[in-house]
């Protein structure tokens, strides 16, 4: 194998099919770039389950005097003796339940009232309105359920509420967001691959006559081959270096721009995109390499 | 050399077989003509000998080798073995006539240095001595044939298969070509030409093959074109 004739043919066979190899790249690139960025957004909500999971708790809010109109409460106020059951009964529940600290109707007044400062209620309800809660760190996020069958309807207790919810709806749009972007590059990767199959095959009879001159000497199938294997991967090569710049594109402008203005999401640093960039060159080569075999077993007769 | 055992051939979608229980054999050294009308067998024959086509029944031995039984992948090494010349000489007309013959040879991994060296002595082989760099549309066409024959023969193949080499050219042209398949097989390669060529064959007096509707009617040493009795 000779590389400076190898290289020279694919020299040729670009060039001949220039328009070709351009809608190649360009569409090779998009669907890889949609299938990074698909990874990506994956990675940035892994990172940001791990990240938030940990901070979240969930609350055991006790029943207030203005609740006794509603069924848990019927009781009306939770006592002292109630609030303590509840808190030896976390207590029994380790491992699961990590700690849990007390608020009392006046830190969470307190609390209330330093997030929200120009609200319109804080003139008209005092520390009263606001419940006394256990706020529990579970050791699993996820097992919410197990605290919420526990302390549901126990006397004094008025709700378990999971603060995951409210992340929940982050995270749900996130991964439509990652849905559509790889339903994209699913079909981005149908036009990439017929655009190759169709390329291999010009390319294949616009050099017929080398290709049957060949075939005639004893050119193995490889060299017979192995130009328009490497035509279609080099296209493919440039296709994934354009998906890369394009990733890396969208990281600053994620950093620089977008990081400003959404400042409670710590998103997913270069090192991430720079892990993804190797995968991408290597789907993408492969994929018009093998695509190329393909059609050229139907096309080139050997 | 070559030799058909008992060969048929039926393309698929065909009633009339296009080769029709031929044997016969070729033996080392011999130079054969091929010679029927168009539609009689000759390049069906040509084709199963090249392993362009695998026999319907029979066995096609080449250079030893039953094609038949030859697995797909080490039919490009058998080719190497032998050297094909063809009617409309298959040059490439956007390289010189040294990358021409070159090409042969690269494409099978030879290395530059052996290239560099066999290229130019084989083109003296043929006449062509000093038109290395001369493209293909510049030659006349005695001259194109003796390129390709050129690349057929630079490997020194054992056999030579000539498809009508002279079909496109002037009686004159002819002459030479085939004073040049001549010297060829007296370095001991063997020559199988399929030909129209009714002078040629008359002149040369070598053993004619003849074939009609797929069937070998003639196997004639020191032949000529038409029947002699």
């Amino acid at each position: 194998m000779r590389a400076q004739f190898v290289l020279s043919e694919i020299g040729v066979g670009l060039r001949r099919n220039l328009t070709m190899t351009i809608a190649v790249v360009v569409s090779v690139a998009l669907s890889l770039a949609l299938a990074g960025a698909s990874l990506l957004v994956r990675d940035q909500v892994n990172s940001m389950k791990d990240y938030w999971y940990d901070k979240v708790e969930v609350s055991i809010y006790f029943c207030i005097k203005a609740d006794h109109n509603s069924p848990q409460c019927a009781s009306g106020e939770a006592t002292d003796q109630q609030v303590a059951d509840v808190k030896a009964a976390l207590d029994k529940m380790a491992p699961l339940v990590q700690s849990s600290t007390y608020e009392s109707s006046q830190e969470a007044y307190k609390h209330f009232k330093d997030s929200n400062p120009d609200n319109p209620l804080l003139a008209a309800v005092g520390p009263d309105a606001m419940p006394q809660s256990w706020r529990v760190k579970l050791s699993d996020p996820t097992k919410f359920d197990v605290i919420q069958s526990a302390f549901a309807g126990k006397p004094g207790v008025k709700s378990v509420d999971d603060q995951r919810k409210i992340l929940e709806n982050l995270f749900g749009l996130l991964r439509g967001l990652q849905t559509a972007a790889f339903v994209i590059m699913v079909l981005m990767l149908f036009v990439a691959l017929l655009l190759i199959v169709n390329t291999v095959r010009v390319s294949a009879f616009s050099r017929r006559r080398e290709t049957g001159i060949m075939r005639l000497v004893g050119a193995s199938n490889f060299y017979v081959q192995m130009p328009f294997i490497a035509e279609a991967a080099f296209a493919a090569l440039l296709g994934s270096a354009l998906a890369s710049g394009l990733l890396i594109g969208g990281h600053f402008f994620v950093q620089h721009w977008l990081a400003k203005k959404v400042q409670f999401i710590t998103f997913i640093g270069l090192s991430s995109v720079m892990a993804v960039i190797p995968l991408l060159v290597v789907v993408g080569m492969g994929m018009a390499a093998v695509a190329a075999f393909f059609t050229l077993r139907k096309y080139l007769k050997v | 050399m070559i030799r058909f055992d008992n060969v048929s051939k039926t393309y698929p979608k065909q009633n009339r077989p296009a080769l029709d229980n031929v044997s016969l054999e070729i033996e080392k050294g011999e130079f054969v003509f091929l010679v029927g009308s168009s539609g009689s067998g000759k390049s069906t024959f040509l084709r199963l000998c090249l392993r362009e086509e695998r026999p319907t029944t029979g066995a096609v031995h080449v250079l030893g080798k039953d094609l038949g039984k030859l697995s797909n992948w080490k039919v490009p090494h058998m080719r190497r073995q032998l050297g094909t010349v063809f009617q409309d000489f298959r040059l490439l007309p956007n390289k010189t006539v040294g990358q021409n013959v070159a090409f042969a040879l690269e494409v099978i991994g030879k290395p530059k240095s052996a290239i560099n060296k066999v290229v130019p002595e084989v083109l003296d082989l043929v006449g062509l001595g000093g038109k290395e760099s001369r493209m293909p549309g510049e030659l006349s066409g005695g001259e194109q044939q003796r390129v390709a024959i050129a690349r057929a023969f630079v490997n020194r193949p054992m056999l030579l298969i000539a498809d009508e080499p002279t079909g496109n050219l002037d009686p004159q042209n002819s002459v030479g070509i085939m004073k040049l398949l001549d010297r060829i097989n007296r370095t001991g390669t063997t020559v199988l030409m399929a030909t129209h060529d009714q002078a040629i064959v008359d002149q040369m007096r070598k053993r004619v093959i003849e074939l009609d509707k797929g069937l070998l009617v003639r196997d004639q040493a020191r032949g000529v074109y038409g029947y002699q009795s």
